[in-house]
């Protein structure tokens, strides 16, 4: 439903323009969840919001479709759209997500009102929702403001605003990353339910390779603005192919690991292959 | 030997109904790495803060090799202030961008008059950084030159220059890429066997603390709920609480993660 080929993405630079993705290809069918894994200038968010084109002043070419509909070069209006109601966005942190001024419901109904829905049923639709997403007494939690929730419940409020208008698609850029373990682990599990529930492709973006194993189908490793392994979830970790991703695993410290065992930078594990 | 030794430590901020760090007990030995490991909010890192001497605690005990830190006197702070030495988590912030390496470095032997000769104080400062894999091409360079990695380097080299007997590590991994978070973990785990430091080292990451920690303190709400032997806190933790955070760490094994899905929806 996602096909991404060739996606190259540049910003201004003080001389002429930088590229920072590379010529970028990806697929996500219907009903999967992909998780795109990098360290920081991967670009692997870049692609992401490549996807909506939310950056301004970024240059992009290459192609987008989502089923079947170039998204490159669309109007502005016409991607605005395809917001909320075809994708749906979650990002990595819920305070900066949420308007601090308006009511948490009224944010969460907006992509339903915009689209026509009647008031009351918006309200119904978006506290069964909320109640659904696991926040105790919705009904009345509904009317109150972004500052009144914790960190997990405000993600949770920034799920139920990305996933109310029933998209197709739903793009997660470090959702958890803000979070508790606790917290990350509740957060992950219902993602992945309202996911599987609602027939979502998911499209996870993340640093972090022991969140992808529970929740991701597929996976792709991103380094420098490019794809350097893709594979199934089990492939991946049980036989990585790529030095880049041998080493990310290995660098990483594991819950059920040795410590006796050392960790390897990604530098020596390439040293190693050599 | 036991260099720091924490009784019901308490701290409870103006405003506040409950203490940040409530009647919290614990010890390091000589060359032990000991981690403090909780969510946000546990009161760990204020816990860090009063050991340290930067928040006064209310009440209760920390001593450094014997000498009390709670009310000490100026003149007792000196000396434990070059006995405890701190890594912080940002290294953006924890390094003025106005200092050379070599001052940066060399800023704690000049105040506690370790080396007064400025050839020999450069010395120790190269051979210092050389501990922490960087050289004396670095000497004059400033921290803006420096990835987040090679900054916290800087910062280790920096807390360890005086030779202090304690080392406190807030979080210093954590907003570090992976990749590098393995080398300072290294780095950190090699200057402990080599230099026979002592290491508190506070984390939410609890693979990481497993990694490095010998004994690990885990606090919740500003209580210190478990405090234990690496293999009894991960291998069979005591605690409710213990048990819930070690539950929610994602382990990177799709069939390990298939499985306690599967068992959780049961």
């Amino acid at each position: 439903m996602l096909e991404i080929s060739d996606l190259r993405v540049s910003y201004p630079a003080t001389e002429g323009r930088v590229e920072v993705v590379h010529g970028v290809d990806l697929r996500l069918e219907r009903g999967s969840r992909v998780a795109l894994v990098g360290e920081s200038g991967s670009g692997k968010s870049v692609t992401a919001r490549a996807v909506l084109q939310l950056d301004q002043d970024a240059a992009y070419s290459g192609s987008i479709r989502l089923d079947g509909e170039e998204l490159l070069g669309m109007s502005a209006r016409r991607i605005r759209s395809i917001r909320g109601f075809k994708v749906g966005l979650v990002f990595q942190d819920p305070l900066t997500s949420l308007n601090p001024v308006m009511r948490v419901g009224w944010q969460i109904m907006q992509p339903l009102v915009i689209r026509g829905v009647d008031k009351k049923e918006a309200r119904r639709r978006g506290v069964e929702l909320l109640e659904r997403l696991g926040v105790a007494e919705a009904g009345v939690r509904f009317d109150d403001y972004p500052h009144q929730f914790s960190g997990g419940m405000r993600q949770r409020v920034v799920i139920a605003i990305a996933v109310i208008a029933e998209p197709e698609l739903l793009i997660a850029d470090e959702p958890t990353t803000a979070l508790d373990v606790r917290v990350q682990a509740q957060v992950l599990e219902l993602l992945r339910d309202i996911a599987e529930e609602r027939g979502l492709s998911v499209l996870l973006i993340t640093h972090d390779l022991g969140i992808v194993a529970g929740f991701a189908e597929h996976v792709v490793v991103m380094r420098n603005g490019l794809v350097v392994e893709r594979n199934d979830v089990d492939t991946l970790y049980a036989s990585p192919s790529h030095p880049y991703t041998r080493g990310l695993l290995r660098a990483v410290p594991k819950i059920d690991g040795d410590p006796a065992q050392r960790l390897l930078s990604v530098d020596e594990i390439a040293e190693e292959t050599q | 030997m036991t260099v720091l030794a924490v009784e019901r430590l308490t701290k409870q901020f103006a405003g506040r109904d409950s203490p940040a760090v409530n009647a919290v007990s614990f010890e390091v030995q000589t060359g032990a790495t000991v981690g403090i490991v909780g969510e946000s909010g546990s009161g760990k890192s204020t816990l860090a803060r009063c050991v340290a001497g930067l928040i006064r605690a209310d009440s209760g005990s920390v001593r450094l090799n014997g000498v009390e830190v709670v009310g000490a006197s100026p003149r007792e702070k000196r000396i434990f202030r070059r006995d405890m030495q701190m890594v912080f988590q940002d290294p953006f912030a924890s390094l003025s961008p106005r200092m050379t390496v070599e001052e940066l470095v060399g800023e704690g032997i000049l105040v506690h008059g370790l080396e007064k000769n400025s050839t020999k104080r450069r010395d120790l400062v190269v051979s210092t950084l050389e501990k922490v894999g960087l050289s004396a091409e670095h000497l004059k360079r400033y921290p803006r030159s420096f990835s987040g990695g090679q900054r916290q380097r800087i910062a280790i080299a920096r807390a360890i220059a005086v030779r202090p007997m304690l080392l406190i590590c807030d979080e210093p991994v954590s907003s570090l890429d992976v990749s590098v978070q393995a080398q300072v973990l290294n780095l950190l785990r090699d200057l402990h066997r080599d230099l026979d430091l002592s290491i508190l080292f506070i984390a939410h990451d609890l693979a990481v603390v497993k990694y490095l920690c010998e004994s690990v303190v885990v606090m919740s709400d500003g209580v210190a709920v478990e405090y234990g032997s690496r293999e009894q806190i991960f291998d069979d933790p005591q605690h409710a609480y213990t048990q819930s955070l070690l539950r929610a760490v994602p382990v990177p094994d799709p069939s390990i993660e298939r499985a306690r899905r599967a068992a959780r929806q049961q």
